[in-house]
């Protein structure tokens, strides 16, 4: 898919990640702030990039905000942003690209 | 070289402080040393007074030099005003390389952080650390690695000589002009003085700083005239808000209630609930409410409690008024209820730290200790504990009496959430070990209660009991299920902090904490 607008999703709470998309430069380009950084950094990192394959998104500047969310959650952010960033908000693909 | 929790203790750590690598919990039972002394000047001529004007004048009478240790109680919790007070006057005298020597050290001391990045204080030896100056140890700003003891461990550091005392500083409610000086009265009431003892005791000169002066004699004093230099009046000490806390929470998360439940199951059914049983609680939501949930337990059979002991709070206390705990010895007061307790009880004691938790000294209370409850920062399969260190490898922890009740008690059990947010606190390797797991008996979580295979008699004693036991490392797979399996925290080589184990082994180092990266 493709980023065409920028798009957030999640919170800063305890336990959730704020994860923003924005159109990118040819790449991905993901930062990560975790307040779990240290023993989960490589895990996040792995299922932010595993959730944006599987969107097809190939082009993207990705910042997230992790506040120690477990992966289920990491990863319906990123869906949830993506989706937006394309203005999609209904019939989504559950069970198909969403995970 | 390897200790006897696995660990690494580098040659250069212990040849630089003289220390045998971590052996075993009881390897030095019986072991002959000679105590400590400090060098004391009499005080033969009646027409001289103690009092000083300022701590500026008992920095100068105690000859204040560059090198020096320093030693504080915290009885004052986060509201204490007198480790900062001493330490901006010896740094506005232009004294360096500090070494301070506290019984902990909280969010109250945060300014010392400051002295760190100077140069000012060079040396941490402390049973707990918190806020900045954590960080300014996980950074390697002090020149020497920091050093925790545990508050027994504390105690034996000083008796045995490994830490001399030069100036101890002790905060007092109350005072006369002698020095006698008392926990109880004045406008910053913290109830005992026990942590300081063994200072008064030990070091070359003893200050005492109060802000109420009382008519003599001011007894039965916690700290006794024989061993007090000089006594300065300031002043304010503290900020009684902070010394105590008003009420203690008792905790309505149904998740600390089941814990509580376990706990006090475990209790209840275990060979060592009979009466004249002794016990102690932390301050923590599920050990608080084991308290309220024993009581009925112990009225309906007759079972009344021989001793309580430890952090004081009023839960404890009105069992002591029910008369369903026959004493109360207290090293610590929590709350106004434990120290309204301990004015107005007569079997409510002040103890010594020393008669609290020193293994090296001739018998402590925690060796005839049945049940202790405790928290973790994490557990690992071997049963060994962290307090100290946090889920980013920072200090910002006190193992207290966490390592001294657990290995004296019969029946020691950590009480902890399996996952707090995505740190799991059952793991496969603690990063700090801070209590060995050869003294910890039961891991209460919300997911099931472990028991260690050390003790055969307590997994039989619950064969039957319906609670749901569990081997650790079915807790530890439950936890990974739900947060994934965490990496190793990466550390520079450079060791910032020592673990001292009770007895003076080194039971763990802290090192130099490294920015994250994402390649290996």
């Amino acid at each position: 898919m493709e980023i065409k607008k920028a798009a957030m999703a999640g919170t800063l709470e305890s336990s959730d990640a704020q994860v923003t998309v924005e159109p990118g430069n040819g790449t991905i380009e993901l930062s990560i702030e975790s307040s779990v950084i240290h023993q989960f950094g490589k895990q996040i990192k792995a299922t932010i990039l595993e959730t944006l394959n599987r969107l097809d998104v190939k082009d993207a500047k990705v910042t997230v905000v992790d506040k120690g969310a477990l992966d289920c959650t990491l990863k319906a952010r990123v869906e949830c942003a993506v989706y937006r960033s394309n203005d999609i908000t209904e019939n989504l693909p559950w069970g198909g690209v969403i995970k | 070289m390897k200790n006897a929790v696995g660990r690494d203790i580098p040659e250069e750590v212990l040849q630089a402080c003289g220390k045998r690598p971590y052996a075993g919990a009881y390897a030095r039972d019986g072991e002959a040393y000679k105590k400590a002394a400090p060098v004391v000047r009499g005080y033969v001529n009646p027409k001289r007074s103690k009092l000083v004007s300022s701590i500026r004048e008992a920095l100068e009478k105690c000859g204040i030099r560059d090198g020096m240790v320093l030693s504080f109680h915290h009885h004052f919790r986060d509201g204490d005003y007198v480790v900062n007070m001493v330490l901006e006057e010896a740094a506005a005298m232009g004294v360096k390389d500090i070494t301070i020597c506290a019984s902990s050290l909280g969010a109250a001391h945060d300014p010392v952080a400051d002295l760190i990045e100077q140069g000012i204080v060079t040396g941490i030896q402390s049973s707990g650390v918190r806020g900045r100056i954590g960080e300014a140890i996980s950074h390697g700003k002090l020149k020497t690695p920091a050093i925790i003891r545990s508050h027994g461990g504390r105690v034996r550091a000083i008796e045995e000589g490994d830490v001399h005392i030069d100036i101890a500083f002790i905060g007092a409610p109350t005072s006369d002009e002698y020095g006698n000086a008392r926990g109880v009265g004045g406008k910053s009431d913290c109830g005992v003085l026990s942590y300081s003892m063994v200072d008064a005791k030990y070091a070359d000169h003893v200050v005492v700083i109060t802000d109420c002066l009382v008519p003599a004699p001011n007894f039965p004093p916690s700290i006794s005239m024989v061993d007090v230099d000089y006594v300065c009046v300031v002043d304010e000490i503290g900020n009684p808000a902070r010394i105590v806390s008003n009420v203690v929470r008792m905790t309505k998360d149904v998740r600390e209630l089941m814990m509580a439940d376990y706990c006090t199951r475990i209790i209840a059914g275990s060979p060592y609930f009979k009466d004249g049983f002794s016990f102690q609680t932390g301050a923590g939501g599920a050990s608080l409410a084991v308290n309220s949930m024993l009581r009925p337990i112990m009225e309906e059979k007759q079972i009344h409690m021989g001793f309580a002991i430890g952090g004081i709070t009023k839960p404890i206390c009105d069992l002591l008024e029910a008369g369903l705990v026959r004493n109360i010895v207290d090293a610590q007061d929590f709350d106004l209820g434990a120290i309204e307790s301990i004015k107005r009880n007569p079997n409510h004691y002040e103890i010594s730290t020393s008669e609290y938790a020193d293994p090296m000294n001739k018998g402590a209370f925690v060796n005839q200790l049945d049940f202790v409850i405790l928290g973790a920062l994490e557990v690992d399969v071997d049963f060994n504990v962290n307090v100290v260190t946090g889920s980013d490898g920072i200090v910002r922890g006190a193992p207290g009496g966490h390592p001294d009740t657990s290995a004296g008690s019969n029946c020691s059990i950590i009480v902890a959430p399996l996952v707090r947010g995505r740190i799991p606190t059952i793991c496969d390797r603690v990063v700090t070990v801070v209590t060995p797991g050869e003294t910890v008996d039961v891991i209460v979580t919300d997911y099931g209660i472990a028991i260690n295979p050390r003790r055969q008699d307590l997994i039989d004693a619950y064969k039957d009991s319906g609670l749901p036991l569990k081997t650790i490392e079915e807790l530890r797979d439950i936890a990974y299920s739900i947060v994934g399996r965490p990496e190793q925290i990466q550390f520079d080589d450079q060791v910032v902090g020592i673990i001292e184990s009770r007895d003076g082994t080194i039971l763990d180092v802290v090192r130099k904490i490294r920015p994250y990266s994402f390649e290996e």
